[in-house]
């Protein structure tokens, strides 16, 4: 299990082989790039995003996502997870989170690594502002992220 | 008691302050109490805090609902809705 929040960018490539580590019980390895869009459709209509600002609870970012991690870990049969995102000053089409998963088989690899993304996106406190023609905005949370992250809860759990 | 409370995002903004160290009467003992307090200090925390505004919290770097319990030297943080990944 690994965690990083950090500025700089990350190599997806490196990050599998390093995730892989040439453990033979791996079967299946499930990736999850996040990148910075140019448009973002917000009330009347689409505004083209010039820039993208993360800002994030440095402390609480790492343990949010390493909670996260562990959720994960507890719920599906795992072997190896990795989890990058980054904060401060993007660009569109850069990236900005990296998840990946390793297990014995692909079920629990693609359910793990969707899980991941939408807990991140509803529990990890990160909050993006972004740079439009017009001046800058920060986005609002959309509604089907709750929805998304919600057909995971459990009975008894939050 | 004695809290440390860090702002982030837009509510950071509105408020114009990112932290600040506040004493709070013994009777504000959860968060929800804490964020009725903070409405009271003035117009820009009125607007911030009101009912209807979507405010999310941490207590000690953990997200808590509304009825989680303070204690003294906590760090409380309000902030919008993430919006991560």
């Amino acid at each position: 299990m690994s965690v990083s929040v950090q500025r700089e960018d990350f190599d997806v490539g490196r990050e599998l082989a390093v995730l892989r580590a040439g453990d033979p019980r791996v079967g299946a390895v499930a990736a999850f790039v996040g990148t910075v869009r140019d448009v973002n459709a917000v009330g009347a209509g689409p505004e083209r995003v010039v820039s993208l600002e993360l800002e994030h609870y440095p402390g609480m970012t790492e343990a949010a996502l390493e909670e996260i991690e562990h959720q994960a870990h507890a719920r599906w049969g795992l072997i190896g997870t990795r989890i990058i995102h980054r904060f401060g000053a993007l660009a569109p089409a850069d990236q900005i989170v990296f998840v990946g998963v390793t297990a014995a088989h692909r079920g629990d690899a693609f359910a793990a690594c969707e899980f991941i993304m939408d807990y991140l996106k509803t529990r990890a406190p990160f909050w993006k502002r972004e740079t439009t023609p017009a001046g800058p905005r920060w986005v609002e949370g959309r509604e089907s992220d709750e929805t998304a992250a919600a057909r995971w809860d459990q009975q008894g759990e939050s | 008691m004695r809290l440390r409370i860090l702002y982030f995002a837009a509510l950071r903004e509105r408020l114009g302050r990112a932290e600040e160290d506040v004493e709070v009467p013994a009777e504000v003992a959860s968060i929800g109490a804490l964020r009725v307090w903070l409405g009271q200090r003035g117009p820009e925390f009125a607007s911030a805090f009101a009912p209807d505004r979507l405010v999310r919290a941490a207590l000690n770097q953990r997200m808590v609902g509304p009825d989680a319990a303070l204690s003294g030297g906590a760090e409380v943080a309000f902030f919008p809705p993430v919006t991560g990944g």
